[in-house]
């Protein structure tokens, strides 16, 4: 380790001889990142900073997402699922070790998800164990889960951050010293500046072919821009200034990556708050939004428009823009039917991300224009959690949604929303229960239709992954199906 | 001399049970609940409950202010609700960055603005005393975020000399540390370094106008010796009095510009904190800069009776 620092020290003197950077090191990269993790336990936390530096590098489950959102084996090399499809029998992967060099087995696994779905469980995502009855370890490679109910999302559930297998011997201090099976081993965290990983050179799969990767946390937009410009960071991930990406475009030192991901950014409405609980002024809100201009003005061309709160990319997707089409004569009609021809006013809250800030001045002066007033008020997330989230206390507010696969929070009526709808929440009781592919397709596109005809929300557009990386840089995912950086695959072309 | 410092240890204290009632009231009325903000939007009433009781935010105002006091004076700042570290320790971290910064830019400022300052005063109406208020006037009105940036654009991005931010670490050596905080430390004493120098050419000239210079004058001391043995002494009351301030200000103030040049200062701990409403770290690293604010200003009170010995008389 001394070597190590004492090479480095010499490194950076040499820079500072030199005057200019260091010279770039093929097998390490810096990736910037605007939020940084508040701590280090993808098991209990929501925050989506902890699974963009340590899902799958990390910490793996028992299922992982692939690029494309494909649920994949992860440390189950295989697993088989009972005729009524309450039983999961998993096949652990042989010759696992964590970290710290315990090896990870059946044992780790019960441990996992019993701790996950325990009545002082802090897990954010506790609803994706709420099926399971017991955990039972058959031997130390086999691991029978079962559930109340068959639950064809499952699989999926446990490919999430938050069901990754951590072991009891660490799960004391995972918070700051995260001990997970991932083809990179925690080394390093500097709170405020940085985490770095380093290469497990006793991975059970295919090798990490980076050797270090630090995560730099520079929250300032203009901050990121210089640092990508003066090559501090090798790659920058959720790239918070748009404006600036058609520049890093026309440099031949930069990528740019635009992908999806999973966030159905929406004009959130409450339901039950006169005068949203009328369907037709809902209607008339859909029908006044200018989708497009709110991807332009706010978010510089980046975002796909959707149409229901589901992710385009999806192959069940069904494209229902044409059902809220931009149409300020047909609002103004719907609003007088509702009995409000001289309109009304109402509150629109914003959290603080820049879709919200920028969506929200663009999307009051839309709704003026067909009579709706709005009174803007620009929230903390905390207070925007306490106001809205939990007190309900709003009429509108624009909020990205970026869990994936998150229809189902339409089948609770006591979601903040407080869309109430019998028909919407047998779909969702169908949905869970069914597990033939071709059905399940059929009830998803149902359910979209189902909350795009109800205009339960004003659906704006699906959030772009906003990426500039080195030139050289290969293998970073070109989409964002869960809310990782896989840096597994990673390398520097020569 | 000891009754005037007993008399300010006295005020001292006094001013630092206040702060920690004003302090802890004032954080603990903000809206915001740190465990929804931490659990999200899919979080369950039941984990919230939990996750709220291993916080330790379920006692009353009253349990939680005794503890937290009893806690700092015998130096536990408390466990951060967030980072699950103990805040003193997050504290101390934070500090190897905050204060070489601090005392980085004051040195920076006091270097420029005393010869600045003296050269201007000794040419009053000259073309050099206009030109070092023309400069200084600048200095005032640039803000420093601006300026920062600019030379981020300059000495990162197209000559190479400087990374864009961040902090190389004390353990890469003290020049690659002190590297990572010059365009910081530039930027934050360019501002107070053109204060100083109009405080200090300002001062000086009041001094000269007096009576006892006259005198000294008149004893047949020249210009220079005047200037150096009497004026200076004298005028440096209102000097001292800013760079007391400035000091303060430079460690709590410069959050603006530990943003833009991304460094994990003390700044930006308070900053990230207050969004994720860590309130035991806001009070904790509060509490700390009031405290610094008041030793430095019980400082600045004992370095006037040093070099005026009217203040050590009086009561």
């Amino acid at each position: 380790m001394e070597h190590v620092n004492v090479t480095r020290g010499m490194a950076s003197m040499l820079a500072l001889v030199a005057g200019v950077g260091m010279a770039q090191a093929k097998t390490d990269i810096v990736v910037g990142m605007q939020l940084e993790p508040p701590h280090l336990d993808p098991t209990s936390a929501a925050a989506g900073a902890i699974d963009e530096v340590l899902y799958a590098n990390v910490f793996e489950g028992l299922t992982r997402f692939g690029p494309d959102g494909a649920v994949n084996p992860g440390l189950a090399e295989s697993w088989e699922i009972s005729e009524d499809g309450t039983v999961y029998t998993f096949k652990l992967r042989e010759g696992v070790t964590f970290h710290d060099g315990s090896t990870m087995d059946a044992e780790d696994v019960k441990f996992s998800l019993d701790r996950a779905r325990a009545a002082d469980s802090a897990n954010a995502q506790k609803a994706l164990f709420a099926g399971i009855t017991d955990v039972e370890v058959v031997d130390p490679q086999t691991v029978k889960v079962t559930l109340e109910a068959a639950n064809g999302s499952f699989l999926f559930n446990m490919a999430w951050g938050d069901a990754v297998i951590v072991a009891p011997e660490s799960i004391e201090n995972i918070k700051t010293n995260p001990v997970g099976t991932g083809a990179f081993k925690f080394d390093n965290w500097v709170q405020g500046d940085r985490i770095d990983i380093v290469k497990n050179p006793d991975y059970w799969g295919e090798p990490a072919k980076l050797d270090r990767a630090t995560f730099k946390f520079i929250s300032d937009p203009t901050a990121a821009f210089a640092a990508v410009m003066a090559e501090d960071v090798h790659a920058f991930v959720g790239f918070p200034a748009p404006e600036n990406l058609p520049q890093f475009d026309a440099d031949p030192r930069f990528q740019v990556l635009i992908g999806s991901t999973e966030g159905e950014t929406i004009l959130s409405t409450n339901n039950k708050q006169a005068p949203f609980d009328d369907v037709r002024v809902r209607k008339a809100l859909a029908h006044a939004i200018d989708r497009q201009a709110i991807i332009d003005g706010a978010m510089f061309g980046y975002g796909t428009p959707i149409g229901t709160h589901f992710a385009p990319h999806h192959p069940d997707y069904v494209d229902l823009t044409a059902n809220s089409a931009y149409d300020p004569e047909l609002a103004k009609s719907l609003l007088a039917e509702a009995g409000f021809a001289d309109g009304f006013t109402t509150t629109l809250k914003l959290p603080p991300p820049a879709y919200a800030r920028r969506g929200g001045e663009i999307i009051a002066s839309q709704l003026r224009a067909v009579g709706i007033e709005t009174e803007i008020s620009n929230l903390e997330w905390a207070q925007w959690l306490e106001q809205v989230f939990t007190g309900k206390d709003f009429g509108l507010t624009i909020v990205s949604h970026t869990e994936p696969m998150d229809i189902g929070i339409y089948g609770n009526p006591e979601y903040y929303f407080q869309y109430d709808d019998a028909d919407f929440q047998q779909i969702m009781t169908d949905l869970t229960a069914e597990s033939d592919p071709a059905a399940r397709s059929a009830l998803m596109k149902q359910a979209q239709e189902k909350i795009s005809a109800d205009y339960v929300n004003g659906y704006l557009f699906q959030l772009a992954a906003l990426r500039v990386a080195n030139a050289k840089v290969v293998g970073l995912w070109e989409n964002m199906p869960t809310q990782a950086n896989d840096l597994t695959a990673v390398y520097w072309q020569e | 001399m000891l009754r005037y410092v007993l008399k300010r240890l006295v005020s001292l204290v006094i001013s630092l049970a206040v702060a920690s009632l004003v302090i802890f009231l004032a954080i603990e009325v903000v809206p915001g609940d740190p465990a929804a903000y931490m659990l999200g939007m899919n979080a369950q009433a039941d984990t919230l409950a939990a996750l709220r009781d291993q916080l330790g935010l379920n006692g009353s105002v009253f349990e939680r202010y005794t503890s937290w006091v009893g806690g700092m004076l015998v130096g536990d700042f408390g466990t951060s609700y967030t980072y699950r570290t103990p805040v003193a320790e997050m504290i101390g971290d934070r500090m190897w960055i905050s204060l070489p910064l601090a005392a980085y830019a004051l040195t920076l400022s006091t270097v420029i603005a005393f010869p600045a300052g003296v050269w201007a005063a000794s040419r009053r109406g000259s073309a050099a005393d206009m030109g070092v208020m023309g400069v200084t006037q600048l200095g005032v009105a640039i803000p420093n975020f601006w300026f920062a940036m600019l030379m981020v654009l300059v000495f990162a991005i197209n000559l190479g000399w400087f990374s864009a931010g961040g902090f190389a670490g004390w353990e890469q050596g003290f020049l690659a540390g002190m590297k990572s905080l010059t365009l910081p430390a530039i930027a934050l004493a360019l501002p107070q370094a053109s204060i100083l120098t109009r405080v200090m050419r300002s001062s000086l000239l009041d001094t000269l106008s007096e009576d006892f210079i006259r005198t000294a004058r008149a004893k047949g001391l020249t210009r220079r010796q005047v200037l150096w043995r009497h004026a200076l002494r004298n005028a440096m009351i209102p000097v001292l009095t800013i760079i007391g301030m400035q000091f303060s200000f430079l460690l709590a103030g410069a959050i603006i510009i530990e943003n833009v040049f991304f460094l994990p200062g003390l700044g930006r701990l308070v900053f990230q904190a207050i969004s994720a409403r860590d309130l035991i770290v806001v009070e904790s690293v509060v509490m700390l800069l009031v405290f610094a604010v008041i030793m430095v200003n019980f400082a600045v009170d004992l370095a006037y009776a040093a070099v005026d010995p009217r203040l050590r008389g009086r009561r």
